[in-house]
């Protein structure tokens, strides 16, 4: 375990330092990640200059959601996406060989092989858009509130990272699928608007085929006292099942891997 | 030379989208957006119309929306700045044929499979909003050459900034960020008319609308005929000055162009 963490703590340490060489990207992409979640906010804007609630959602309600979102956003982006686009392109060319035979456990290696330090400004805009939330609704959140809050958060980042990695081990299967992560990114915009202003087909899917509303709704709700424990311990437990179901088709499509080179 | 290369041109691109076209599909559904926005615009109108929209009218925007850009993409920007850094830009400047001509091939190409995958659109959007389309067959006469124009500036515009790509190194990167403001002024996120007036004014004037809001304002049959032709012509200027500079910039970055890797 110990062992574990020192392999984290030096790969993140690698690569932060790697991308940290490029000073003029990190500011170009700081300034970029400020206009997104710029461009972010103004549907929200316009939709509420229209309406007072939106499918029992007031504005400061919907900020937070939004907050979890950009905050998510900047994770997957940040922190999942680069890496896992690497292990593609290691497949691709052949390479993946370098890393199976690192005495360490390979999908702990690809996950953490690349991040973008610079998405932190998704978290610091992610803060700003709760403290002012908050600011609006007059309250602060209780302890217990933010403490269920960060359980949510916690199993949405898990589930983020089992479906990028069940993504990935579709790519030993079909190669060209560094598209199907954008798609996945693209559906993931979904998760901007809570899952309740969905019907029909639309809810079932965002909440239990692709859990979207595990990522965002939850969290928020979490936040405002309103997620009942029900829910909240539900949602744990699926997100155990996610993750290891994620982890057994990763060992099951490293199985399959044969190698390009040979 | 060049008018004689282009139907082979043509025919080439063609069949390259068709070989992936597994890749293409995947790339074809990322463009969501408009069916995400339509999900929260109907959730707002469910207790009545939201300034000229009922809910009818918002999948019939949307829809619109979606159509316009399937049928105006183009993907310049990403090749280009990608044969730039990796200097196979070289190869092409060796051939007896325009750079920038054969990528506007290669781009158009691709727009008979973009039709196919856009025909559901256009039969759910007969299907289900008829109502609200246009019925002036004079704007449905120009529609054609808008659509054109749309096109046009889309390539041009990426054309521009992939060419930018020999003179700065985060040539995608403002890329990024022009995606990210023509998302909200050219109509892409939400209908300009619900902006607010001081938005509306400016937004109208730039270049962003003809991008997309003016093809799907002549769907629905928004303009007068006299403001129809007007666009058109402010459209088609744009579109000559977009050329203008992107042939000032080629010409200028050629001088100073030296292949990486000889």
């Amino acid at each position: 375990m110990k062992r574990l963490f020192a392999i984290v703590r030096a790969q993140l340490r690698a690569s932060a330092a790697l991308a940290l060489q490029y000073r003029v990207e990190f500011v170009v992409e700081g300034a970029l990640a400020v206009l997104w979640v710029g461009v972010t906010l103004i549907p929200i804007l316009v939709v509420f200059g229209r309406t007072q609630v939106l499918a029992g959602w007031s504005f400061p309600e919907m900020l937070l959601v939004l907050g979890w979102f950009v905050a998510l956003k900047g994770f997957l982006e940040g922190a999942v996406s680069p890496s896992l686009m690497n292990v593609i392109e290691h497949v691709r060319k052949g390479t993946l060989d370098f890393i199976l035979l690192k005495p360490a456990d390979a999908q702990l290696l690809v996950s953490i092989a690349k991040i973008e330090p610079w998405r932190v400004v998704d978290l610091a805009g992610a803060l700003l858009i709760f403290v002012y939330a908050f600011h609006a609704l007059g309250r602060v959140p209780s302890a217990l509130d933010v403490a269920a809050s960060l359980a949510m958060l916690v199993a949405a980042l898990l589930v983020l990272y089992s479906i990028s990695i069940l993504v990935v081990s579709i790519a030993f299967i079909a190669v060209r699928v560094d598209n199907l992560l954008y798609l996945f990114q693209s559906v993931f915009d979904v998760a901007r608007w809570p899952s309740t202003i969905f019907r029909g087909a639309l809810a079932v899917v965002f909440t239990y085929l692709l859990p979207l509303a595990l990522m965002t709704t939850y969290p928020a709700l979490a936040l405002l006292g309103k997620l009942t424990p029900a829910t909240a311990f539900g949602s744990l437990l699926g997100t155990v099942a996610f993750a290891a179901f994620a982890r057994l088709a990763w060992r099951a499509s490293i199985g399959r891997y044969t190698s390009a080179s040979s | 030379m060049a008018v004689k290369a282009y139907p082979a041109l043509l025919r080439t691109g063609f069949a390259a989208a068709v070989a992936y076209r597994a890749e293409f599909l995947i790339w074809m559904f990322s463009t969501n957006m408009p069916l995400i926005m339509l999900a929260l615009w109907a959730a707002v109108a469910r207790n009545g119309p939201v300034g000229p929209y009922t809910q009818r009218g918002f999948v019939a925007y949307y829809l619109a929306t979606l159509l316009v850009r399937l049928m105006s993409g183009a993907w310049v920007v990403w090749e280009l700045t990608m044969e730039i850094r990796q200097g196979t830009l070289a190869l092409r400047l060796l051939r007896p044929l325009h750079p920038l001509v054969a990528y506007s091939a290669e781009n158009l190409a691709a727009l008979p499979l973009r039709g196919v995958i856009a025909l559901p659109v256009v039969g759910i959007l007969l299907w289900s909003a008829r109502a609200h389309l246009g019925h002036d067959p004079f704007l449905w006469a120009i529609f054609p050459v808008a659509m054109l124009g749309a096109w046009l500036l889309t390539f041009l515009v990426m054309a521009i900034i992939g060419t930018l790509a020999l003179f700065l190194e985060s040539a995608t990167s403002l890329f990024e960020a022009w995606l990210g403001i023509s998302a909200v002024l050219s109509g892409y996120l939400i209908p300009l008319d619900l902006f607010p007036h001081a938005v509306q004014r400016v937004a109208l004037v730039l270049p962003f609308r003809f991008l997309l809001s003016f093809p799907v304002e002549l769907i629905l049959g928004k303009p007068a005929r006299g403001d129809a032709l007007l666009l058109l012509a402010a459209q088609w200027g744009y579109v000559l000055l977009f050329l203008a500079v992107l042939s000032a910039v080629w010409r200028a970055g050629l001088r100073r162009y030296a292949a990486y890797g000889g």
